[in-house]
């Protein structure tokens, strides 16, 4: 089955690409925009038909090598 | 003394390495990331690059290849691992050492010499080193430390911070800090003190004609506390 895997950086933690688009966006003729944080998407196609044991597994992936927990979390969508 | 320098898909400062360590007399070994084990060695380098094109996080698809497990039993054994700047960040993705190597803070590739001030000699790399400030060269994207709030106490408390980006008298603050590394950190040591990791690049500083010689001082010292 297929699962969704988002990482993104934790608060508080810098993220200067977010902050140049969000500048290039206000600049585009959106100074609605007040904050953006840049993350990153997986898609994991995984060979088990239980989506609980798919997300277990892909927590696993995560904590192990998706994700570097001092500076980002995750999210199994 | 012998070494061993593992290479990456990727690595492109590992000749470099190579170069230097026999210069002043290592026996130096290459070894291809996909070995099981590693030769007998005094020293275990890591060296700069790009392992695996950045993929992921940098250093990370290398700190889960296979020579990696025998580094980390060598590391935990005692044994002497230098990561230079990408090995540098290999080392944080192992665990090896704390924190991380975000993007630099201005978004740039940055490539040109610094000035590093020593500031722990108690250990094997900079024990009896002549001078308190290095001249080296640095070229990174992600070179800017982070760690959290308890984890750099513990480093400050430790006396675990061994380089700091400073000016040419060894002035650290804020303008000097060419990546917004936190409290200017260029290399940390672990709490043993045998696990080194450094952005700068000592390899590149070892002729007197083309680069100046304040990484000739650091392997000549390296060698000469290895040999005690």
């Amino acid at each position: 089955m297929k699962i969704k895997v988002v990482v993104t950086l934790k608060n508080g933690v810098l993220d200067p690409q977010g902050k140049a688009i969000q500048q290039t966006l206000n600049g585009m003729g959106f100074p609605e925009i007040e904050s953006v944080r840049q993350g990153k998407y997986f898609d994991l196609e995984i060979n088990e038909k239980d989506e609980a044991k798919a997300k277990s597994k892909a927590e696993e992936m995560c904590r192990k090598l998706l994700a570097n927990l001092v500076i980002e979390d995750f999210k199994i969508l | 003394m012998k070494s061993s320098v593992i290479i990456f898909p990727g690595s492109n400062c590992d000749r470099d390495m190579d170069v230097a360590l026999k210069k002043f007399g290592f026996q130096n070994k290459m070894v291809w990331h996909n070995d099981d084990n590693l030769p007998e060695s005094d020293l275990i380098v890591l060296p700069g690059g790009f392992s695996y094109g950045d993929y992921l996080r940098c250093g990370s698809i290398a700190g889960k290849s296979k020579i990696i497990s025998s580094v980390i039993n060598f590391a935990k054994s005692g044994g002497l691992v230098l990561g230079i700047c990408n090995g540098f960040q290999i080392l944080t993705e192992t665990g090896l050492l704390p924190g991380v190597l975000q993007q630099n803070k201005n978004i740039e590739f940055i490539c040109k010499n610094v000035f590093i001030k020593i500031n722990n000699k108690e250990n094997k790399y900079f024990k009896n080193i002549e001078k308190e400030v290095l001249e080296l060269h640095i070229a990174h994207n992600e070179g800017n430390y982070f760690c959290s709030s308890d984890e750099l106490k513990k480093l400050e408390d430790n006396n675990q911070i061994a380089v700091s980006y400073c000016n040419k008298d060894g002035n650290c603050d804020d303008n000097v800090n060419p990546n917004g590394a936190i409290r200017n950190i260029a290399g940390i040591l672990n709490d043993k003190k045998n696990i080194l990791g450094m952005m700068p690049h000592p390899e590149r500083m070892i002729d007197k004609y083309l680069s100046g010689e304040d990484g000739s001082l650091f392997f000549k010292n390296l060698l000469n506390n290895l040999k005690k």
